[in-house]
């Protein structure tokens, strides 16, 4: 049944059988990081780490069979902390809610378009438990904050039964819903680097509903200007135009060492339109997106600017 | 085979048992008998299950009752005390804020986390905080109404 050492003793661990005897599916709430790595790496079924849940629990309502063991990782300190290193650069924990990380107020300021993009996903309720995280590892083309954490040059602090090793970001999605963690691994904080002065960076998406609903189209823009008004750095990232989000290189290229006049903006919202590769669906048309993220990573490009000239 | 779950429900020190695969939803109304929680969706959309868990808003199926040893819940069960209604309700009342009360439990532990958190919302503020709850009756005017009205 409990194949895992409890060396803490402290954690919690439940199991729940089916009529037949069967084991429907273990849970635990580690409290370390070894203990988590341990909990993956023991495993023999199907695993899945579980943070805020708001993505898990609606497949098993919707008939996905659970996973043989669940392991709850928002026990363990380092998933949970935002902290501000003395370099500049914050560290937040994969598990840290949608509400924990808008409550922060220096990394509100010093990331508003990465914030402003957690916060838009969902409501008041899903945001006390959705985790940046999670959000990540659901892996879905729409997710809002990945863009924004590509465009922050986020890496990842990944652990593993066999040891810890770091990614960026936009290594981590493979394809929709598939990350190319091993089952063995997990997330447990993401890196974001110090701030240049005059750096700024902003998110927009465009959803048919203003609340509650999933992106058919988003952009992220991260940039510095220097002392001219001149941007020397940018990065941009396309979300929901993709089966994973597009970093969209030759469109920040056109933005470097430019103030962002028309003619530039021009260039840039016809390279950003040709960098989209959307399907169409019920909720918006390949040709719709296609134009609209043109005009968000515009948008989301001024946005920046302007907050960077502050 | 059952998890014993110790957890603090409207104030009141509480055990329940529950498989690890139960939502906290499932629990309230089914172990504990409080059915002023209501099920919609079940999964996260409608807001009808929302409850207050160690202070912050969720909805209650979305959350794994395994998950809520030593948590403090709130349901719509601990809103009036005495025999007296709680303000939020008085004002749904007088408002006419409901009309077939489904989304009602729901909607008045949302006005109340918000007004935990911000005492004193603008209407904007309260739109944006009650967009996770739906309601197919009333078109919410009267629901904005009925929250701004107990704005201290």
């Amino acid at each position: 049944m409990l194949r895992i050492p409890l060396k803490s003793g402290k954690w919690f661990f439940a199991i729940t059988f089916s009529a037949a005897g069967t084991v429907i599916m273990e849970y635990c709430a580690p409290v370390t990081l070894a203990e988590v790595c341990a909990a993956l790496g023991a495993a023999s079924g199907t695993v899945k780490v579980f943070a805020g849940g708001t993505d898990l629990l609606p497949r098993f309502v919707a008939g996905v069979n659970p996973p043989a063991l669940l392991i709850d990782i928002k026990h363990v300190p380092e998933t949970r902390e935002i902290r501000r290193l003395a370099e500049g650069g914050f560290v937040i924990g994969s598990a840290c809610s949608g509400g924990q990380i808008s409550a922060h107020t220096e990394l509100v300021r010093s990331w508003p378009g990465l914030t402003e993009a957690m916060d838009l996903i969902g409501s008041v309720q899903i945001q006390s438990r959705a985790t940046l995280g999670g959000n990540l590892c659901n892996a879905s083309p729409a997710a809002d904050s990945v863009p924004a954490l590509i465009a922050s040059r986020a890496r990842c602090r990944i652990a593993g039964s066999d040891g810890e090793r770091e990614l960026p970001v936009e290594d981590i999605i493979v394809s929709p819903g598939r990350t190319c963690l091993r089952q063995d691994e997990f997330i447990v904080s993401f890196f974001l680097p110090a701030r240049n002065p005059r750096s700024a960076d902003a998110y927009l998406r465009m959803t048919p509903r203003t609340e509650m609903d999933i992106a058919i189209a988003s952009a992220a823009v991260n940039l510095t200007v220097d002392e001219q008004g001149v941007v020397n750095e940018c990065h941009v990232v396309l979300g929901a135009v993709g089966p994973v989000p597009v970093y969209a290189l030759p469109a920040a290229r056109i933005l470097l060492g430019s103030r962002l006049d028309e003619e530039v903006r021009q260039r840039f919202r016809r390279q950003i339109s040709a960098l989209c590769r959307p399907i169409s669906d019920k909720r918006g048309s390949a040709e719709y997106r296609t134009d609209v993220t043109a005009v968000l990573a515009d948008r989301a490009a001024m946005t920046a600017y302007n907050r960077a000239l502050l | 085979m059952t998890i014993s779950i110790h957890a603090s429900v409207n104030g009141e020190p509480c055990q329940f048992q529950c498989g690890t695969t139960d939502t906290l939803l499932k629990v309230l109304r089914e172990n504990l008998q409080l059915t002023g929680t209501k099920q919609g969706c079940g999964t996260g959309d409608c807001g009808a299950c929302s409850v207050i868990m160690n202070g912050e808003l969720v909805c209650a199926c979305l959350v794994l009752a395994v998950e809520c040893g030593q948590a403090d819940i709130r349901t719509v069960e601990g809103l009036s005390s005495a025999g007296q209604l709680h303000s939020l309700q008085q004002a749904f009342l007088d408002n006419a804020a409901l009309q077939c009360g489904i989304c009602t439990p729901g909607l008045l532990m949302a006005s109340k986390a918000l007004l935990d958190k911000h005492p004193q919302p603008d209407e904007t503020q309260i739109r944006y905080w009650i967009a996770g709850n739906l309601c197919r009756c009333t078109g919410y005017d009267k629901i904005v109404r009925a929250i701004m009205g107990c704005v201290s």
